[in-house]
């Protein structure tokens, strides 16, 4: 597998290179498990991918340099990754575009003599250079970023995203700090206290805002998924080993201190996830590491105008076929972009994505994973979905939008006194959700405040930074 | 234990990064945010309303909340950025551009 960062496709910002019969955007477990399966089947496949290593956020692990004999310690099923990365290098179908931040989609024509797919990509320091990747279908394997809902002072040094606590320990070997309380909701918590605690760090509490007792409902969906069970079973037992504490019902209402966090207060939340008034409880600790579950990245297809479905906690996913074919022909789309589900059920998903695109049938084995795990995701969804009254910790002081530094009193004074009824109007009239990260971080927050659901899926026309001097150039070909 | 320990990492020799002209050590491989973690520093950015200190938050370039100056350049993603030997880092206040204020 030629691996590429500088000039994968021809002259830089040149014409394009070979046209290849499948394009993976995202190389995580469901990009991975389809550009394998694709390249078995003899089709020519870019791999496209963001960062600087195969794995995505699931499989991310430490730099080379860093010299670590067994990174598969702060991994779950680390040998199904190094097996499918070890296949792709021996490939000569597959070719990975490192480093390459794909922008926006041009969708192709239909039929094979039609116009092939475009992607537009940035690369390289500074994202300077643009490669255009042409191929005649397009997976989109994207994954997944948090969902955070804010508090009084989540926007202080020392409070990081769960999952950016375990991008950092994955890739660099780092702890944010070493007495770290881990909260919000969903499985990723309990895996991120494991990582934290085994790489050495205190986790005085994991506080989880669910109940737990979603699932319960759905007894015979978690008999049909052991597997799953056994993970969350083996995750909890380790964490009681070492005395970490799993408060369920309670949420981090308020992150103390001046130019750090020193201490949070956590409080019990009733069945809609209101505070109770007076169950706060101070813990002292020098990080926190918080997230309200995932949200699945889709804005390439969502510009395309790729149906989408509602989940049950709210977050819009891609509406994919048995065969994980798109509403629109000649995109794919497997893994988290069509649910948060997990790493077992996206490597299904690119299999089964892999077959359709290569006019196979669908495997009975993946086919079977999906059922169960879709499922599962289901389940997870509506057991985690943040409660309706999440609002009652947010004071009029809580920043909602980090970029734009907006408080909720800006919000909710739009809302009350100028008559904002959704997300867009608020945005327009405080400027909350349009900075750098183009809602990503306080998109959700801000819907619910609004009054409105989530629902309708966030319209990225750039799916990331472009520098102008590539928007302004001609097209390529 | 820690993580170097977890994982059985033999790094090689640390390079040294300048922060704020002080020198803060970085293995090869790490990202300059992580270096600055390692070295207890959390925040390398004053917001442009409120001047309110900020560091990493997401770890995988989607939040902007770990920009700084670096090498001269303002607002580069330090959760994205290898460290290199010599890299100067320096806290951005604001948008980093009050060189362009008139």
């Amino acid at each position: 597998m030629p691996t590429s960062k500088s000039e994968p496709t021809g002259p830089a910002g040149g014409r394009a290179g070979p046209c290849y019969d499948l394009a993976v955007i995202g190389a995580g477990p469901a990009g991975l498990a389809a550009a394998d399966t694709a390249a078995r089947f003899g089709l020519r496949v870019a791999l496209v991918d963001a960062g600087s290593r195969l794995g995505g956020q699931y499989y991310r692990h430490p730099a080379p340099e860093l010299g670590a004999a067994r990174p598969g310690r702060l991994h779950h099923g680390w040998a199904v990754f190094t097996r499918l990365r070890a296949r792709l290098a021996a490939s000569p179908l597959v070719d990975h575009l490192a480093g390459h931040h794909v922008w926006a989609a041009e969708a192709g024509g239909p039929g094979d003599g039609g116009r092939p797919w475009r992607l537009h990509a940035t690369h390289g320091p500074g994202a300077a250079d643009r490669t255009t990747v042409r191929a005649r279908a397009v997976l989109l394997a994207t994954g997944a970023h948090e969902r955070h809902l804010p508090f009084p002072g989540w926007t202080l040094p020392g409070v990081v995203s769960a999952g950016g606590a375990q991008a950092v320990l994955k890739s660099s070997l780092v702890l944010p700090g070493r007495r770290i309380v881990v909260a919000g909701s969903g499985p990723l918590l309990l895996a991120v206290a494991s990582s934290l605690v085994s790489a050495g760090a205190e986790v005085p509490a994991v506080v989880e805002a669910a109940s737990y007792l979603g699932y319960a409902r759905g007894l015979p969906v978690l008999a049909g998924n052991p597997a799953k069970l056994a993970e969350g079973a083996a995750h909890g037992a380790g964490l009681l080993r070492r005395g970490v504490r799993l408060r369920r019902g309670s949420a981090v209402v308020e992150a103390h201190g001046t130019d750090r966090v020193t201490a949070v207060t956590v409080a019990r939340l009733d069945s809609r996830w209101r505070p109770v008034p007076g169950s706060g409880r101070r813990i002292a600790c020098d990080a926190l590491a918080i997230g309200h579950g995932l949200v699945p990245q889709i804005e390439l297809a969502v510009e395309l105008g790729a149906g989408t479905v509602t989940g049950p906690d709210g977050a819009v996913a891609l509406e994919v076929d048995a065969e994980q074919r798109t509403s629109v022909p000649g995109l794919w789309a497997a893994g988290e972009t069509c649910g948060v589900g997990g790493a077992d059920l996206a490597l299904a998903e690119g299999v089964l994505a892999a077959h359709a695109v290569a006019g196979r049938p669908a495997p009975a084995r993946e086919a079977a994973t999906r059922r169960r795990r879709r499922a599962f995701a289901a389940l997870m969804a509506a057991a985690h979905a943040p409660g309706p009254d999440w609002t009652g910790w947010v004071t009029d002081d809580t920043e909602v939008c980090r970029c734009e530094e907006v408080p909720a009193r800006e919000v909710r004074a739009a809302v009350e006194e100028l008559g904002a009824g959704d997300a867009r109007t608020v945005k327009l009239l405080t400027r909350a959700g349009m900075g750098w990260c183009q809602g990503r971080m306080c998109g959700p927050a801000v819907a619910r405040l609004s009054g409105g659901g989530a629902g309708r899926p966030d319209s990225r026309p750039l799916s990331c930074p472009v520098p102008l001097a590539q928007l302004a150039e001609p097209r390529p070909d | 234990m820690d993580p170097f320990d977890l994982v059985g990492a033999e790094p090689g020799p640390a390079r040294t990064v300048l922060f704020d002209g002080r020198p803060v050590p970085a293995l090869p491989g790490q990202t300059l945010a992580a270096a600055l973690w390692a070295d207890g520093v959390l925040a390398w950015r004053t917001t442009r309303g409120g001047g309110r200190p900020r560091g990493a938050f997401c770890g995988i370039g989607q939040c902007f909340d770990c920009l700084a100056t670096v090498n001269g350049r303002p607002n580069q993603r330090l959760c994205l950025l290898p460290a290199e030997h010599g890299d100067t880092v320096t806290t951005q206040e604001g948008h980093g551009h009050a060189d362009l204020e008139v």
